[in-house]
């Protein structure tokens, strides 16, 4: 049984103790314990079931690439699912559950899907579920949709906060280990500005257990000495909790702080997302040691040996009493030697190589250990624990030569460095033979912004497994990274490095090598994603050759470990199978982030209340006390309506419709964009940038201008007035204001760069208001400060002067039809003026109106909306705008378009009027007519779409606007709209100016 | 203009950082040929500083004057000195190709004080903040978080800032919750 | 995600200031113009695996447009240029043919 041993434990802190509950039961740990070390020193082996076949699972490796002990952290708001106890630090109360499991982690009914795995082969997702048909909707579905997933998803809003912090740097160095410590040590002593990340509490990496001699110092002292010289550099900050995640294009990386997860009472945000640019990268991300492929590989108990001997080292805790290594390689040695130092028992190595007789076996045979080479084991006895393994020939099939008792297996396959980073961004690999394992290529590293490799490796990850020959490759890439980020490293002496000389290891791929379907069904090479040797052997057998396909047919390195421990294994089975060498069958695609990282830290600040930006007018505040019912136009919010106690929506709106035809009403407008135009050039340029002609409007006018693309289509419409003959103010849509004074600047800087034009947004200088309605002059007379008559302001002029004692700009501009002063003041005094209209209107019934009451007015009118009658597609001349595009001027933006023949059929869809038949119903938005008759596919024959439907209370009748093909030429026709399965609605082609055709009402 | 008000009217947040709504500030675009002597002048004789060089900001007795783009200067000046600034401007460029106009209603400015300042605005904007980098009198127009700003530099390590009033409370809100007590990176 | 720098405000910034805007130096046809050409301007663009013309707007910055010259394939970029030319200036030509020999040159 795992337990807490007596001494040891370089990281915990036995002086603290903290509490903590894993599924309701409460355990002790120390701090600086993580939840794994700290489930092991309290006998907790079984920590979770496995995905897909539901066995018993425990703890198999001490870091980041752990695939089976992921557990549900916390509860209510701060609930997270799919956590690794091995990179969780353990905290005074914190609360873990077990996951995939029912009704409980010990009894588990899902684990009957363990006895029939012939059920669930590779690619059984496309096989199984296949027939009879009704059963996929009716069984399996549910079926899967119960099983599927490890944790639960959370319930509840996330509690905790989350930024982003961009940082810039000379040199990053990704790794706190002995190659990161000694690489930033050269880097930072150049004068480069340097940053490192560790991700865990922890700087020295596995330099911390595995002791070396460096510069005749204990490895300890060199690590403590190297952090005091870092910390003693203004130009170098060592982060840890940090995580590289990904990096990017042109020296871009992605460093994941995590700041508060072990101290979540801490008022820091939870996490930091560092989005880092540098100059060049250091990957010092070490290696990662491979489990070995034989039965049972998977019965908690059965772990990295590397891992066995951190939980002993670093947190003083035995996974167990009794320790049976099975390596093909020198490196486990050292576990078997730390735990007979430990006083533990470790009843025989099995060593996979014929023979091992470098100084690490020969050290552990002194020790009296048993060391046997040239086996293996061909299968682990147990279920929720291992409680034995039956010895074999490696060269064999399997027969067991003697059962060996035993509660640890500590299993080394050999190590893979951790190249992930280095091929995010498209640094190529090498395989290296003797190794067998992937290592970058410094020949092929990832290209930045001047075509130079921007990414070094640095240590293990390099693939120089050894000490020695890692520090030496850590200080030169240290070096180099201060030189090609133009700084000068000082001299430094080679660093003299004492550790054992090792053996080579022997590529081990499946154990025993002869195993037989029985065994290799219980050879896990995907721990998470439950994918055995057999799997993998399946889909060779079933012509899967890529590695890519393979991949996703069998999911192997699909979880959320994405195959840390699981690929290299996985594509040598791959391999095997196909008879092809490993390099052939080539490497899937690392994809960052290393390791998953929360979603709250991808959001950042951007929720709740600062998930987006919303554009607020002048009027905003008194508006949003006032009732209005607010709906986003574009970026903008603007009042719907103004709803009043008793009201239904609807009520106001046709309240607010029908004061404005009889009375006076306001509305704001500040939303409207408005661009300023200016220079000896202006004239001219608005020429090309309107359909119509600009050039003759007179000073102190109004015309309502359209703007096309190049392509011919409508996309931008509004009134330009004319300040000065060189000066114009073009409004826009309201969603319109910043595209389309970008367009002009493009025109401007991109295409007629020689014209002297000028121009400026300033949408947000003004607020603008509509006094609107048969009585919104007798409004204005009273604000006073203007003569507003018809004479002194007709309808399309404008002037400046005082109302109200206000600087103002009243417009004679109307889009409801009616008698109608748009006046733009000074944004700053736009509530000013608002509230001193409407207490100048109280005598005349005076209230304000929403878009809603805009756009049924507007649509009484015929008046066309950007964007309801307008798609992308739709030319001025469908719209009946043909007026306003100019026949005189040489060219314009989008005239050479217009000039395709088949803009000119007859047969385009063109902007018509609809009256129902019933005049209560009112079209749906978007419905379809059609002409009677399929089409080839069986479909309705289609001939047009309503673009804008409203019921009119001034008409008391429902009206639309639709685009209908060859629309002009229907007028008088009905037609039909299949609204639903049982219900048409029939309408009537008019004129879409419904109300006071002749424009008497805003021409007075 | 007694009733011209400010997007918050000079509210204020004490975070690690201050944040403080600035109030009405005179800002006009003036927009031209920078290089010209004419222009030069003009700029003088209204706030008493002649045209920054590139992304740089100059601030006297008389107002300021911002580098924007190539052909693009903002002068800050009262708020109520504004108009009569554009006009007198207008005046003294009447026979130069130019653009020049009132855009302080368009505007909202905040304060950004405070040690850790730098990092405030590092956690939205894509910019290098850090002292080597970053100075007073540097201007730089880029986003904070979705907006667009434009913000400076000034001499005790503070920051103005500068974006649209329309999202001036957002802003707010986004530098508030950025300078929280506790939440600053310690990096720069 | 690239790193420019803009030739109007001097400022080396990351991809998120920037919009792009497509291929550089079309030369526009407009009102009278053939069929083909106008079909070309509008709608045929280049797409090469390689070097590349391209449009781009400072547009969280200084507003203004300019030119990059940019690999396609390695994302190399080999220098920017303000937008006010119709052909890549002279030093833009020369960087791309120091690191593309085999480059046929700008057409």
């Amino acid at each position: 049984m795992s337990t807490r041993l007596a001494s040891g434990g370089s990281v915990i802190d036995r002086e603290t103790t903290v509490s903590f509950t894993f599924n309701g039961k409460q355990f002790m740990a120390h701090a600086g314990d993580t939840l794994a070390s700290a489930l092991l020193a309290n006998g907790q082996t079984l920590v979770g079931r496995s995905f897909k076949y539901h066995r018993p699972r425990g703890i198999m490796a001490s870091g980041a690439e752990e695939p089976n002990a992921l557990v549900n952290m916390g509860q209510g708001d701060r609930f997270e699912p799919n956590q690794r106890t091995t990179t969780t630090e353990v905290f005074e109360g914190l609360t873990a559950t077990s996951q995939n499991h029912w009704p409980s982690l010990e009894f588990d009914i899902g684990a009957i899907n363990n006895k029939v795995p012939r059920l669930l082969p590779a690619g059984f997702y496309y096989k199984t579920f296949m027939k009879p048909q009704w059963a996929w909707k009716h069984l399996f579905e549910p079926i899967i949709r119960q099983s599927a997933g490890l944790g639960s998803a959370p319930k509840e809003a996330d509690a905790d906060r989350y930024e982003y912090f961009y940082a810039y740097v000379n040199v990053l160095i990704v790794g706190g280990g002995m190659a990161g410590l000694a690489a930033a040590r050269e880097a930072g002593a150049s004068g480069a500005k340097v940053l490192l990340m560790e991700q865990t509490a922890n700087l020295g990496g596995r330099l911390s257990v595995d002791s070396a001699s460096i510069d005749g110092k204990p490895s300890d002292d060199w690590i403590a000495e190297t952090i005091t010289e870092l910390e003693a550099m203004e130009n170098v900050t060592i982060r840890t909790r940090m995580m590289g995640s990904g990096v990017f294009d042109h020296g871009y990386a992605m460093g994941y702080e995590r700041i508060t997860d072990h101290a979540p009472d801490d008022i820091a945000p939870r996490h930091r997302l560092w989005r880092i640019r540098a100059k060049r990268i250091v990957t010092a991300t070490g290696a990662l040691e491979r489990p070995l492929s034989f039965a049972g590989n998977d019965i908690p108990g059965v772990m990295l040996a590397s891992a066995v001997r951190d939980y002993a080292s670093l947190f003083g805790v035995s996974a167990g009493d009794r320790t049976v290594v099975v390596t093909n390689n020198d490196d486990a040695y050292r576990t078997a030697i730390t735990m007979k130092n430990a006083g533990l028992e470790v009843p025989v190595i099995l060593d996979a190589r014929p023979e091992a007789n470098r100084p690490l076996p020969t050290e552990a045979r002194a020790l009296g250990i048993r060391v046997e080479t040239g086996k293996g084991i061909a299968k682990v006895k147990g279920y929720k624990s291992v409680t034995g393994v039956e010895i074999c020939s490696q060269a064999g099939e399997g027969t067991p030569l003697e059962t060996i008792p035993c509660d640890v297996v500590a299993m080394s396959g050999g190590w893979s460095p951790v190249v992930h980073l280095w091929s995010h961004c498209g640094g190529k690999l090498n395989w290296d033979e003797a190794n067998a394992m992937f290592s970058p290529d410094p020949t092929r590293p990832p290209l930045g912004a001047d075509g130079n490799g921007f990414v070094l490796t640095a240590g293990t990850a390099s693939g120089d497994l050894a000490t020695a020959p890692a520090l030496q490759n850590a200080i030169a890439a240290g070096r180099q990274a201060a030189i090609e980020a133009g700084f000068t490293p000082t001299e430094s002496a080679a660093a003299l490095v004492e550790s054992p000389p090792e053996e080579p290891m022997l590529p081990v791929w499946s154990m025993p090598q002869g195993a037989p379907y029985k065994l290799r069904s219980k050879s896990w090479l995907d721990f998470q994603n439950d994918v055995k040797v057999s799997d993998v052997r399946l889909a060779a057998q079933e012509g899967y050759e890529s590695v890519e396909h393979t991949k996703r047919y069998t999911t192997i390195g699909m979880a959320t470990d994405q195959g840390k421990l699981s690929n290299i294994n996985g594509l040598a089975v791959l391999a095997d199978s196909l008879n092809a060498p490993i390099p052939n069958v080539g490497t899937t695609t690392f994809r960052p982030p290393y390791t998953p990282i929360s979603l709250g830290s991808i959001a950042g600040e951007a929720r709740g209340p600062l998930f987006k930006p919303t554009r607020k007018s002048p009027i905003d505040t008194w508006q949003d006390a006032n009732n209005a019912v607010w709906e986003p136009v574009a970026d903008w919010r603007r009042p719907y309506t103004y709803r009043r106690d008793g009201e239904t929506t609807a009520q106001a709106v046709t309240r607010e419709i029908n004061n404005t035809r009889t009375g006076a009403s306001i509305l704001d407008a500040s939303t409207l964009g408005k661009i300023l135009v200016k220079g000896p050039d202006a004239a001219k340029f608005l020429d090309l940038i309107y359909t119509n002609m600009m050039s003759s409007l007179k000073v102190g006018k109004c015309r309502y201008g359209l703007m096309c693309t190049e392509n011919g289509f409508l996309f931008d419409d509004g009134v330009v007035a004319r300040l000065s003959e060189d000066e114009f103010l073009c409004h826009t849509t309201s969603g319109g204001s910043d595209n389309v004074h970008g367009w002009m600047e493009e025109w401007l800087q991109t295409e007629w760069w020689d014209f002297k034009v000028y121009t400026t947004n300033v949408t947000e200088q003004f607020a603008q208001i509509a006094v609107v309605g048969p009585n919104a002059r007798k409004v204005l007379e009273k604000l006073g400060g203007m003569d507003v008559s018809s004479e002194a302001l007709p309808f399309m002029g404008f002037t400046d002067g005082i109302l109200a004692g206000i600087q103002s700009r009243p417009f004679r501009i109307s889009f409801s039809g009616e008698l109608s002063y748009e006046i733009a003041v000074p944004a700053a005094q736009g509530q000013a003026f608002w509230d001193k209209i409407l207490e100048a209107g109280e005598e005349f019934g005076i209230m304000p109106y929403g878009t809603e009451a805009l756009h049924v007015m507007r649509a009484e009118k015929g008046f066309i909306m950007i964007g309801d009658e307008t798609d992308g597609t739709v030319i001025p001349q469908d719209l009946k705008l043909g007026w306003a595009v100019s026949k005189k001027k040489e060219d314009f933006i989008g005239k050479r378009a217009q000039e395709r023949n088949f803009l000119e059929r007859e047969d385009r869809k063109q902007l018509v009027g609809l009256l129902t038949e019933n005049p209560q119903d009112v079209l749906p938005d978007g419905a379809h007519a059609v002409e009677g008759g399929k089409n080839r596919y069986g479909q309705e024959n289609m001939i047009g779409h309503v673009t804008s439907t409203y019921f009119s209370p001034t008409l008391n009748h429902s009206i639309a606007m639709a685009l209908i093909k060859g629309g002009s030429k229907r007028m008088g026709e009905v037609l039909t709209f299949p609204v639903s399965d049982n219900k048409t609605i029939k309408a009537t082609v008019v004129d879409p100016v419904f109300y006071d055709k002749e424009g008497a009402r805003q021409n007075v | 203009m007694s009733n011209a008000v400010s997007i918050l009217n000079g509210a204020s947040s004490n975070g690690a950082v201050k944040i403080t709504e600035a109030g009405l500030r005179g800002m006009i675009t003036l927009r031209g040929d920078l290089s010209s002597t004419a222009l030069k002048d003009a700029v003088k004789s209204v706030v008493g500083l002649t045209p920054p060089s590139e992304r740089k900001v100059k601030s006297g007795k008389g107002g300021g004057v911002a580098w924007m783009s190539s052909d693009e200067l903002l002068l800050l000046v009262d708020y109520d000195k504004a108009d009569a600034t554009v006009a007198k401007l207008s005046k003294a460029l009447a026979g130069e190709h130019h653009m020049v106009v009132n855009v302080s209603d368009a505007r909202a400015v905040f304060l950004i004080e405070g040690q850790g300042a730098r990092e405030v605005l590092a956690k939205g904007a894509p910019v290098d903040l850090s002292p080597e980098a970053f100075g007073a009198g540097d201007l730089r127009r880029s986003r904070i978080g979705q907006l667009a700003a434009a913000f400076w530099m000034t001499e005790d390590e503070s920051f103005e800032l500068v974006c649209f009033r329309s999202v001036g409370a957002f802003m707010f809100d986004w530098l508030s919750n950025a300078a929280r007590e506790g939440s600053l990176p310690e990096f720069l | 995600m690239l790193m420019l720098k803009c030739p109007n405000c001097g400022v080396t910034a990351e991809e998120t200031e920037f919009a792009p805007g497509g291929e550089a130096h079309l030369t526009r046809y407009s009102s009278g113009s053939e069929d083909q050409a106008f079909t070309d301007y509008l709608f045929a663009r280049k797409n090469p695996r390689g070097v590349h013309f391209e449009r781009w707007r400072h547009a969280f910055g200084c507003g203004k447009w300019f030119h990059a010259a940019r690999c396609t394939a390695t994302l190399e970029v080999f220098g920017t240029y303000t937008a006010q030319t119709s052909t890549p200036p002279d030093d833009i030509i020369a960087a791309i043919k120091a690191k593309r020999p085999e480059w046929e040159g700008f057409k």
